[in-house]
Order: structure tokens, then C-alpha cells, then sequence
């Protein structure tokens, strides 16, 4: 039997909701074929992929540790994105963020005082705003297009950390090893669960979320920002100013991106290292889409990728199967995701020959 | 709608009485150039095409006629190949053909000119016709062809001229001769006047006659009716995508056409203006803008204004500035000298659209979808688009939302507006209702000073009504109104006083009670003042 696609009149609301989860099902589906293609039992890898990891309460804060940066990034992203701005630079301003905010650490790890973490916070936000800051300038200024300047922006950011932590801002007593001093405890984020390394930083991120889910729901920025993003025209006809909501977009995610950066290095990773981030900044991009945009979207979907990063790893463990299956997950994820989309705007018929023909 | 609009009709009327004998002789032979049966196709929700039969004899003039939205483009996109059938056959010559593509109607003898061009500005006529043919046409046979089309059929075109330097008509006529040089059968005009002034569309008429006069069927649709009176000689009125009637033009009037069309008989409303125009509202003194970009028209010196309780009508001819008027009067566009625009006094030429909503001012602009409305965004949200500031929808930048729904009902109500409910997204409304949304959203803010660019275009005749008598309305409660058009029936019906846009420059103002369609047309063309406009009479 034969299918075809009819447009609907108008996009299905519960498809927005059904999609990702049939996209889930079909992902563990096309899992069962391929683990038994591998000769795994799939039973077991399904376990150890999806539910091994959260057996513990420390996998629990495993999960939300991984969660925090992709979260804080994705969520400030998917604003801009909503406007119509293309940052794909958040990996730079998260790195500048870590430098501006970890700079602070290292240059008063002798001061121990309540307002060291504070001012930390600050510099890092201030540090992805300052990296975002110039792409909004050459976008408002020369129209050059985001897309480019923040990408170029990120490689000019590593190689920034890297000649700090190779030289300025090494460890002393640190044989030599490209690492800056272990931070003291008043610039480490306070843990919030015990028996876990779940930090100050998951309660950012929730923060984030609710603060964007409010923005964008309620406020007249919110709706500045949706207007600009889906039809410049009518946003100048009401009024609104597109370099605003440019400069407003990129402010956003730039400083959202710092806050991320100082959080890993003040939080897991304790200290300026050459490479920070595992590409936080990038699967952002792919946890805002797969999220629909929309904070809380963004959220499971930052929960989702974190859990498909642990599972991975405990796959590896517990059956020995290769870390290509993690990427093999997220891809078919991504995948299915993206297919299923097309019931949000189309439906299923089955088709006559006749209507095939033509 | 005056009668006296039809433009050669003793010409018409006696090739009428001649076409149809004619055209008696053909059928009696059953020999149509081409029979549609029971063309049918639906699209999500709506049956475009419901079994429309339609048939044309060679050398005949065949209207197509209805409202917006009557599936007229959809019949003809079925019979040009750009769209398939969902049930139902064409017959072509006698022959059942099935049409796959444009270019299988066009080597079936079938030609089109559509309503919007495809021509290329930065290219010369020639070379925009030569890109159109096949690769092995000789292209030193095709000049003198060219040449001796446009001399028969009265289509004077230099071939060497670059496109952006041509007008709306001169263009048209490059997709006329393009089409004929493909010696077609049958020829499908898509609106062609709705973009041509009142001179340019009597030389389009006396070329279809000519054309018709040798055989060439023409199909040809329109829905303003003294044109199918003045050229038609058989008409297939289509409502709600059925045909309502199949007639003889010659022996219908205007309004019984009109009557077949809409399927109810209009109220013809009392506009009667009211006592004197009170106070300046908008004072607009030599007005300038420079063009943006090459395709934009610069504003030189636009000085006119607007009195409370008037409206003034802006005719013209699409793409001699009414964009750039409305975005200037809206505040898209500011201009230097901020005392060349006048609110009640108050300079305003370099304050933006929110200033100037607060000083009392509304704006309407001709593009529904992506700038008078968000497509994606629901008629709540676009309620709120231009009214939360006036209106105070907005308490410490939240967005109070029971205000803004109440604001979208009102509007929805007072205009009924057909939605599924105020939720519904701006891009799936049709045409005519999300109009009807626009204007009462505008309306409900009780602007004492509004301007709009083609209130009714696209728009079928009872929302044009409608919104016809909302203007009116606001006038009458004491708001100046500017309406800019290029509908004149429109200019004339509801208007105070008109003047004309042409190439940027914007007419003196005349009251419309004293100007006659020509005087207009003359305007429209370039004519400044009334000296000028005799003149050009009397030359005629």
C-alpha cells in the first residue's frame, strides 16, 4: 500500500507534542535492529543505554551536570534564533566567559570571601556579552552576516585560551602542564546535592528557562522578538527596531553562553584547562532545535542529549560496545525528529494510483 | 460603477453581432476550439473547481468572470498545465488532451500573459524575447518578425529599449508579442488591465479585436465588468468555483452581470458627505525621499493635506511611489526635514510609527501577509502588533492578555471577520477576511487620522463593502482619511477629493464630484494640474 502526503489547512498542535515521541519510539525501534545486528542483546543495551545511568542518585546528578551548559546555551539561543539572529558562535562566548570569570579566580585565589563567586558570575556574563558584542556590531553596522563573524569569532576565542594556559596564566607548581591554578573553594560553585557533582549552576539554568519561558511568553520583548523574527516588514510597521532586538538577541545568548562557561570551569572542572567544553556550545544549537525553540522544549531536550552522553559511556562499560553508538543514537534521533516534523505540517493519506501519477 | 466607463463600445457592439454569427456557424458544426468537462480540484479545504464546463469558438472573445477567490486562476492554471485536474477532461479540437505541462499547452497552440511579468529590467526587449524562444530560432528572422507583429497589431515597441525604462503597458505588450510570436490558437489573459492606465487599456482592446478578427480566441479574465461589456462577446461566470451562468455579453447590462457574479444583489449605501471638513489633520509640504535602491521611486515635493471629517483618494498606476508614500506617512521611512509632515501641527517627519500611533495616526499598507500582519502569529498577537500602546495592553512591559482578547473579539465581531476563532493563524485566513481583520483592527483603535493603501484589493465585493462603509463611517465621526488605490471605481465611489501619484510626484487635488475618469487617467499619467489636463483633451 501506498502513501502520500496531504498539506494540512493549518500546522497540527498535537503533532507538535505526538512528533517527538513517535520520533523517540521510532529511535528505539531502529536501536532493537541494530543491537541485534551487533549481536548485543538489545534488551540489555536499552538498559544500560537509557536506564543504567539513572539507577543512582549520582547518575542523577551526572545527568544534570552534563544538562547545565547545554540548557543555559540552547535556551538564550533558541531566542535569537526565534528573532532571526544565527549565532552559532556560543561555543567563543562560552570560552570567553570561562576566561573572563575564571581570570577572576586566579587572580584572587588568595582572597577568600563571599563575593569572589558573585563577581566571578558577572565577569563571565560580561565575557560572553563582550565576544557577541562584535558580531551584533558588524551585523548592525555592516550588515555582515552573524553566521560568519561568530563562527570565526569561536576558533580566535580557543586559541585565546589556549596562549593564556601555555603561558600567562600557567600554574606555577604546575610542572609545567598547560593548566592554571586549581581554584580556591570560595571561587568553586557550591555543590546542591550530596553524594553527587551537581552544582550551583542546574539552579541557573532552571532559573534561565523560567526567566525565557516568561520573556517570551508575556512580554512585549518576547513578542518584539517572535514579530522580527517572522516577518521584518511588519515589525518595522509596528514600530519595532530590528537592531534592537539584534543587539538584544546576541546580548542574550553571548551572555548566556559566558554563564555557561564560567560554571564548567568553576564547577566540574575546577580550573582553566586548554579545551573546556566538549562542544557545549554546538550541540546547543542541535538541543534548541530538537526543543522546538520553546524553554521547557529546551529543557527535556537538554535532559535528552545529556542522558544520550551517559549512556554512552555506561554502554561502554557494561557491554564494551563502541563510543560510535552514542553518535549513532544522536543521529538517529536527530533524524527521526526531523522526519516526524512533517506530520506537524502534513498528514498521511493513502493513495490511489491515480493520485500518484499526477 | 458608471456605464460610461465602457470604452468603444459601438466598436465592440458591432464585432459582437458579427462573432456571433460566427460563432452559431461553429457549433452547428460542433467544432469548439475548446471544450472543458467537468473540470474539478480541490485543495486543503476548499473546492477550488467544482465540474465547470466552458467552451470557446475560434476568434472568440470569451470572459472569464468572477469575484476574488471565484477559482478563475485555478481553471485557467488547469488549462495552461501548471495545474492537473483532479477529475474532468479537455477537449482540443475535437481531440480529448490531457495538458501535463506549459509546455505542452504552449506547443498545442494555447499562449499566456500573466499578471505579473517575467521579464528581466537589465535586458533589452529583444533579448528578453529571444531568451524566451528555442535555442534554434534564427534570431535575425525573429527581429523583422517582431517588427511586423507590432505593426499589425498596433504594439508599438522599440526593440532596442532596456525594459526598466518601459512602462507597465509597454511591458505587457512584450508578453503579448512574445505570446503571438508563438502563432497560438488561444490566448489567456490573466487581469491584464489591472495594472494599466485608462488610455493604455482602450490600445489593449483595439489589439484583442484585431487579434480576435483573425481567428485567435481569447480568453479573458477579469472581474470589472465594463471591460467584459466594452470586449467580450460570450461570458462563464464563476461563483465559489461553479459556474453560475454561461452568457451572451450583448445581451446583458453591468449590473446584471454584477448580479450573476456576486449572487445577491449589493446595497447600493448613501455615501453622502456630510457637512463642512473640519480642522488640518495631516499636513504634508514638500515632502521628499530618496529612493533606497534602484527599483524603489524616489518622493519629490509631495504637498497636500487632509481635513477632519474627508477622505482624500490617491490614485495611480502600481509602482509610482505608493509604497514609499505609505511607508513615509507611516514612519517605516523618516524623513530629514521632520516639519515637511504636519500631525495637527505637530512635526513629525522624524518620529518613528509608535510616535506618531500616539499622536492619533493609523496606517494600513497594501501587503496583507508579512507587513500589515504576522503569517504565523494568531489574530490576538496580531491585535496586540499595532494596538498594545494606544490601547495600554501592556502593564510594566507584560502583555495584559484578557485586554488583547477582547480587542481581537471586538474587531472580529464588529467586522465579522470568518475565523476559527480569534487562535486562528493570520495566514490562514483568506484574503478578504484577514483584510476586513487589518482595517478593523485599525478602526477599533479610533485613529483620528488614517491612512491606507489599497483598502479592497483581492478583496470579494461584499468585504469591499463593507470595509467601503467603515471608512466612510470613521469620516463621518470627524477622521481625516487618506486612501491610496489603483482602483478608481473605488477613488470615486468613496472619496472627497482626488488627486493622482505619478513617478513619485503626487497631483493637485480636485473634488472628486467635478473629475471625470479621463481627467483622472490624465492625471494618473503625469498631469499636474487642471490647465494641463485640458490641454491633454483637447490634443486627444
Amino acid at each position: 500500500m501506498l502513501f502520500k502526503l496531504i498539506k494540512r489547512p493549518e500546522p497540527s498542535r498535537a503533532m507538535v507534542f505526538v512528533s517527538p515521541l513517535v520520533a523517540l519510539g521510532l529511535t528505539l525501534l531502529s536501536g532493537i535492529v541494530l543491537f541485534q545486528i551487533m549481536g548485543v542483546n538489545p534488551g540489555q543495551a536499552l538498559y544500560a543505554f537509557f536506564v543504567e545511568p539513572l539507577t543512582s542518585k549520582y547518575g542523577w546528578g551526572e545527568l544534570g551536570v552534563k544538562a547545565t551548559p547545554l540548557v543555559l546555551i540552547a535556551v538564550a539561543l533558541s531566542i535569537g534564533f526565534r528573532a532571526g539572529v544565527w549565532n552559532i558562535g556560543a561555543e567563543g562566548q562560552l570560552t570567553l566567559g570561562a576566561i573572563c570569570g575564571g581570570g577572576i579566580a586566579l587572580w584572587l585565589y588568595q582572597v577568600d570571601s563571599i563575593f569572589v563567586l558573585p563577581l566571578m558570575v558577572v565577569c563571565g556574563i560580561a565575557g560572553g556579552m563582550l565576544w557577541a558584542a562584535i558580531p551584533a556590531f558588524l551585523r548592525t553596522r555592516f550588515n555582515a552576516n552573524e553566521i560568519l563573524t561568530s563562527l570565526m569569532l569561536t576558533y580566535v576565542a580557543t586559541l585565546f585560551l589556549s596562549v593564556l594556559v601555555h603561558g600567562p596564566w600557567r600554574d606555577p607548581d604546575g610542572f609545567n602542564f598547560p593548566e592554571s591554578r586549581i581554584f580556591s573553594d570560595a571561587a568553586t560553585l557550591p555543590l546542591i546535592l550530596d553524594g553527587t557533582r551537581l552544582h550551583l549552576g542546574w539552579i541557573f539554568a532552571l532559573v534561565v528557562v523560567a526567566s525565557a519561558w516568561i520573556l517570551m511568553a508575556r512580554t512585549i520583548i518576547g513578542f518584539q522578538i517572535k514579530v522580527v523574527g517572522e516577518a521584518p516588514a511588519a515589525g518595522r510597521y509596528a514600530g519595532f527596531s530590528v537592531n534592537k532586538v539584534i543587539w538584544f538577541a546576541l546580548m542574550m545568548s553571548g551572555g548566556a553562553a559566558g554563564l555557561a562557561g564560567l560554571v564548567e570551569v568553576s564547577g566540574p572542572i575546577g580550573q582553566l584547562l586548554p579545551s573546556i567544553s566538549p562542544g557545549y556550545g554546538f550541540t546547543a544549537i542541535i538541543v534548541a532545535f530538537v526543543g522546538r525553540l520553546h524553554p521547557v522544549g529546551v529543557l527535556l531536550a537538554g535532559l535528552l542529549l545529556a542522558l544520550s552522553y551517559l549512556g554512552g559511556e555506561s554502554a561502554q562499560i557494561s557491554l564494551n560496545l563502541p563510543l560510535a553508538v552514542t553518535g549513532v543514537f544522536q543521529g538517529m534521533l536527530l533524524f527521526f525528529l526531523l522526519a516526524c516534523d512533517v506530520l506537524i505540517q502534513y498528514r498521511i493519506v493513502p493513495a490511489t494510483a491515480k493520485s500518484i501519477a499526477s | 460603477m458608471s456605464p460610461d466607463f465602457s470604452l468603444n463600445s459601438v466598436n465592440s457592439d458591432l464585432l459582437v453581432s458579427f462573432t456571433i454569427d460566427h460563432r452559431r456557424l461553429i457549433t452547428l458544426q460542433g467544432e469548439f476550439l475548446i471544450q472543458l468537462d467537468g473540470m474539478t480540484k480541490s485543495f486543503p479545504g476548499v473546492l477550488a473547481n467544482d465540474r465547470v464546463n466552458l467552451t470557446i469558438a475560434p476568434g472568440e472573445i470569451h470572459a472569464l468572470l468572477g469575484e476574488n477567490g471565484a477559482g478563475k486562476s485555478t481553471l485557467v492554471k488547469m488549462i495552461y498545465g501548471i495545474l492537473r485536474p483532479d477529475q474532468g477532461q479537455i477537449k482540443w479540437k475535437g481531440n480529448t488532451v490531457e495538458i501535463t505541462s506549459p509546455a505542452f499547452a504552449r506547443n498545442l497552440g494555447i499562449a499566456m500573459v500573466f499578471q505579473h511579468f517575467s521579464l528581466f529590467d537589465s535586458l533589452t526587449v529583444f533579448e528578453n524575447i529571444v531568451l524566451g524562444m528555442d535555442a534554434s530560432t534564427d534570431t535575425s528572422k525573429l527581429r523583422s518578425e517582431i517588427e511586423d507583429i507590432s505593426t499589425r497589431y498596433g504594439l508599438p515597441l522599440d526593440a532596442n529599449r532596456h525594459v526598466y525604462t518601459l512602462s507597465v503597458g509597454e511591458r505587457q505588450r512584450i508578453e503579448i508579442i512574445r505570446c503571438l510570436l508563438q502563432h497560438p490558437s488561444l490566448l489567456v489573459m490573466d487581469e491584464p488591465t489591472s495594472v494599466l492606465t485608462p488610455q493604455e487599456v482602450e490600445k489593449l482592446f483595439e489589439t484583442l479585436n484585431r487579434l480576435a478578427d483573425e481567428g485567435l480566441s481569447i480568453l479573458y479574465i477579469s472581474h470589472k465588468l465594463d471591460e467584459i461589456k466594452a470586449l467580450c462577446h460570450h461570458a462563464t461566470i464563476l461563483r465559489g468555483g461553479k459556474v453560475v451562468d454561461s452568457v451572451q455579453v450583448e445581451t446583458e447590462t453591468p449590473s446584471s452581470l454584477a448580479a450573476k457574479m456576486m449572487g445577491e444583489s449589493l446595497a447600493t449605501s448613501n455615501l453622502e458627505q456630510q457637512g463642512e471638513p473640519g480642522e488640518i489633520r495631516l499636513q504634508v509640504s514638500g515632502l521628499n525621499v530618496l529612493a533606497v535602491d534602484e527599483f524603489s521611486i524616489p518622493l519629490k515635493n509631495i504637498t497636500f493635506e487632509v481635513r477632519s471629517g474627508e477622505i482624500l483618494g490617491v490614485a495611480g498606476v502600481a509602482g509610482n511611489g505608493q509604497d514609499e508614500l505609505l511607508k513615509a506617512l507611516s514612519g517605516e521611512t523618516l524623513t530629514a526635514d521632520s516639519s515637511a509632515l504636519q500631525i495637527d501641527g505637530k512635526p513629525c517627519g522624524g518620529k518613528g510609527p509608535n510616535a506618531r500611533r500616539m499622536l492619533g495616526m493609523s496606517t494600513i499598507p497594501e501587503e496583507r501577509l508579512g507587513h500589515g500582519a504576522v503569517p504565523g502569529m494568531s489574530l490576538v498577537d496580531n491585535g496586540l502588533l499595532t494596538a498594545f500602546q494606544r490601547l495600554e495592553f501592556l502593564t510594566g512591559g507584560f502583555i495584559v492578555r484578557g485586554a488583547s482578547e477582547l480587542f481581537a473579539q471586538e474587531v472580529v465581531r464588529r467586522f465579522n471577520v470568518k475565523s476559527h476563532g480569534i487562535e486562528a493563524v493570520a495566514s490562514s485566513l483568506s484574503g478578504g477576511n484577514l483584510q476586513k481583520f487589518i482595517v478593523g483592527r485599525e478602526i477599533c483603535q479610533k485613529p483620528e487620522l488614517l491612512v491606507v493603501s489599497q483598502p479592497t484589493w483581492g478583496v470579494d465585493a461584499g468585504a469591499a463593502q463593507t470595509i467601503h462603509e467603515a471608512l466612510r463611517q470613521l469620516a463621518s465621526e470627524g477622521t481625516a482619511v487618506v486612501v491610496i488605490s489603483q482602483d478608481l471605481d473605488e477613488l470615486m465611489k468613496i472619496s472627497d477629493r482626488i488627486s493622482a501619484i505619478c513617478a513619485g510626484e503626487l497631483s493637485q487635488t480636485y473634488p472628486a464630484a467635478g473629475v471625470t475618469i479621463e481627467q483622472i487617467g490624465l492625471m494618473m499619467a503625469g498631469a499636474h494640474s487642471v490647465d494641463e489636463i485640458t490641454e491633454k483633451v483637447d490634443a486627444i
